[in-house]
């Protein structure tokens, strides 16, 4: 943004303040959500810049590693006073409308700040989240996480999402891939936005990973989340191993990631069928609380987690072509699965109590 | 060697803009039809008031020798045109007209059409960003997108009668600035907007700067093909609202057509089943291959080309001002 000060101003440009311009221009994509934010970036230019000029992609304008306590644990004043600053600034431009979002309506300030705050009591209290494997997830480059969905309500991809952005060095962004039903959903799909999601779709998935940037995604889907809690850690059929093309051909690895303990927070004992038609849904869930009890039935049952990032399955060693090869693209499927499956068999026989 | 240009719309904004651009450019002779006169006269064009829906266009484009047409007079809100029958009217069987009086215009070289990027729909199922091999995913089953679908089919059909003709279709974003007028800058100038509950639209805009740089850069450059034409990066329907200094009501889906009728009156904002389904679930355009293989950059992001508007209706509130100064 610094250079955006350089450019004389042009006549589009009147009215319009320096850091607003420099905010207007700066959504022109995706970017990697790792990359280092100089402190001046906060500073805005001091002369006004037209709308028009090009400006490189704006990396996050407030520093994102202020939204907790240091290593230590405890509030410096320093930390203390760029909290409450760079607050003002996330509420005042939340009412101005003045802020930058990507192609995909990622707005990673929200994101830090209100939705990954609201999962973080959940992911350290309630399901006290266990992370291994994270030196299998790159720094700074594209790679496809692939994990086990389960649990009724996706909460399993919402702690995956919180533990790399929290638990990893880069603090990196997991931008999912979800279903259509998502996105037609009052809110659910606006917030999916907001938090950087997308359509499971090739060319969504191929453009965020050509861009570095970590994807997620749930190939069983509803089979995964909807599935009765007697085939609990039973992986379901993994799609048409779509996901497998777009990372073969963006050369991007694969991170099968194997999570536990999401079964048990809505144990689905049936699922009523006819209530789901009419209600347009996958499936309507039947838990010992939920409907019985009301809203507390929505209430998950406190399980103990444990996420593992097991180690990258590289899809750049393929000739030409194979991507559209239905024979490779199942063998790295099967492959994939095969290894989630037997991560899960192992974090399960090492755990000893569902709730520990 | 000098060329002769024809513009259909040229009585309308665009048009009278792209057809006085041009006319600027001693190397083009620019031709203007349209149905009425302009409002002011276009210095250095020869205007000739025609209807393409009528056979004698074939004449003016034989005798004049005209190689280059370019497509404007496309109506996009049935309030312009008088209807939605007469829309439909123009938009279509005055394309089937003009692409038969092409096809009998031997000097004919290139054909630039106007498109819009609602030929892509709006929908839940949609990708992030179209690209222009994309099929719709939602396909827009009335008014001016599925005229423009409609267009584009004919279009494509003179492309392969006349293969010695360069096609360029342009699939435009929303266009806005301090000028245009249309049924989605009528919706943002409605005294309170309303917006469909639960949900926040990613929305695109392109300057209409831009709009007239891409059509000059279609005729100078004569390269075919279909292009998507926005500005950089999106904007949410929210954060376009605070922009233009409103305020918004959110709306449950089935009752936002007709809270959006009730709020205007005179019908010149665009409840469309189309607008309607724009604004709850929006569209991004991918601009890659006007930039590779047209050579158009847009000069204001999405951000900007909105900004322009906005401050063009001198709307944007002080608070935002003052905000972003502090």
């Amino acid at each position: 943004m610094a250079d955006a000060a350089d450019t004389p101003p042009a006549s589009g440009a009147k009215g319009l303040s320096a850091s607003k311009a420099a905010r207007l221009v700066g959504n022109t994509g995706p970017r990697p959500t790792a990359a280092p934010v100089p402190p001046a970036a906060s500073v805005p230019p001091a002369t006004p810049v037209s709308p028009a000029t090009p400006v490189p992609p704006a990396t996050p304008a407030l520093p994102d590693d202020v939204d907790g306590p240091g290593p230590d644990g405890i509030w410096s004043d320093e930390e203390i006073s760029r909290l409450q600053e760079t607050w003002g600034e996330f509420v005042r431009r939340r009412i101005s409308g003045d802020y930058a979002v990507d192609d995909f309506g990622f707005d990673p300030e929200f994101t830090d700040r209100v939705l990954l705050a609201l999962m973080r009591p959940l992911y350290r209290s309630w399901f006290r989240v266990e992370v291994t494997g994270l030196e299998n997830v790159p720094a700074d480059s594209g790679a496809l996480v692939v994990a086990n969905h389960s649990g009724v309500i996706a909460f399993d991809s919402l702690m995956t999402q919180v533990a790399l952005h929290d638990e990893h060095p880069a603090r990196r962004h997991l931008r999912m891939l979800g279903a259509n039903l998502v996105f037609q959903t009052p809110f659910v799909g606006e917030l999916a936005r907001k938090a950087g999601h997308t359509l499971a779709c090739h060319p969504d998935a191929e453009r965020l990973l050509q861009a570095g940037e970590l994807v997620g995604v749930w190939p069983e889907g509803f089979k995964g989340i909807g599935k009765p809690f007697s085939q609990r850690y039973k992986l379901q059929r993994f799609g048409r191993g779509g996901f497998v093309t777009a990372a073969m051909r963006t050369g991007a690895p694969i991170i099968p990631t194997a999570i536990v303990g999401a079964e048990e927070t809505y144990p689905m004992i049936a699922n009523a069928k006819t209530v789901a038609r009419v209600m347009g849904l996958p499936y309507f869930p039947i838990t010992p609380t939920f409907p019985w009890l009301g809203p507390l039935g929505v209430i998950p049952l406190p399980s103990k987690w444990h996420i593992h990032f097991g180690e990258p399955i590289p899809t750049d060693g393929y000739p030409e072509g194979s991507a559209d090869d239905p024979m490779v693209v199942f063998d790295l499927t099967d492959e994939v699965r095969e290894q989630i499956q037997q991560t899960i068999y192992r974090l399960l026989v090492a755990r000893t109590s569902a709730f520990g | 060697m000098g060329r002769t240009v024809l513009i259909t719309g040229v009585s309308r904004y665009l048009g009278g803009q792209m057809a006085a651009l041009l006319a600027e450019d001693p190397s083009f002779d620019v031709i203007g039809v349209d149905v009425v006169a302009p409002t002011h006269p276009i210095p250095g064009i020869t205007f000739v008031r025609a209807d393409i829906r009528n056979p004698v266009i074939a004449k003016i484009m034989g005798e004049a020798a005209v190689d280059t047409v370019v497509h404007l007079g496309v109506i996009a809100t049935p309030k312009q045109a008088g209807g939605r029958t007469t829309m439909k009217d123009i938009n279509v069987i005055g394309t089937m007209q003009l692409l038969s009086a092409c096809q009998r215009t031997p000097a004919l070289r290139h054909l630039v059409v106007k498109s819009t990027a609602a030929i892509y729909g709006s929908g839940p199922k949609d990708p992030a960003l179209f690209t222009e091999d994309m099929e719709p995913k939602h396909r827009p089953s009335s008014g001016w997108a599925k005229d423009s679908a409609e267009v584009e089919s004919y279009v494509r059909g003179f492309g392969r009668r006349r293969p010695d003709v360069g096609v360029t279709t342009l699939r435009f974003a929303h266009i806005v600035g301090p000028q245009m007028r249309t049924g989605h800058t009528a919706y943002f100038e409605l005294p309170v907007v309303p917006t469909v509950l639960g949900f926040d639209p990613r929305l695109q805009f392109v300057h209409e700067a831009d709009a007239l740089g891409a059509l000059r850069a279609s005729v100078v450059t004569s390269n075919a093909g279909t292009f998507n034409i926005a500005g950089d990066g999106v904007l949410f329907l929210s954060q376009a609202v605070r922009a233009m200094g409103k305020t918004s009501v959110a709306v449950p889906a089935p009752l936002f057509p007709l809270a959006g009728r009730a709020l205007s009156p005179q019908g010149y904002a665009d409840f469309s089943p189309g607008a309607v389904r724009y604004l709850t679930y929006g569209r991004a355009l991918d601009t890659s291959a006007a930039r590779e293989r047209l050579g158009f950059v847009p000069e204001f992001s999405t951000a900007g080309a909105f900004a322009s508007f906005a401050r063009s209706h001198g709307a944007v509130a002080a608070r935002t001002e003052v905000g972003a100064d502090g």
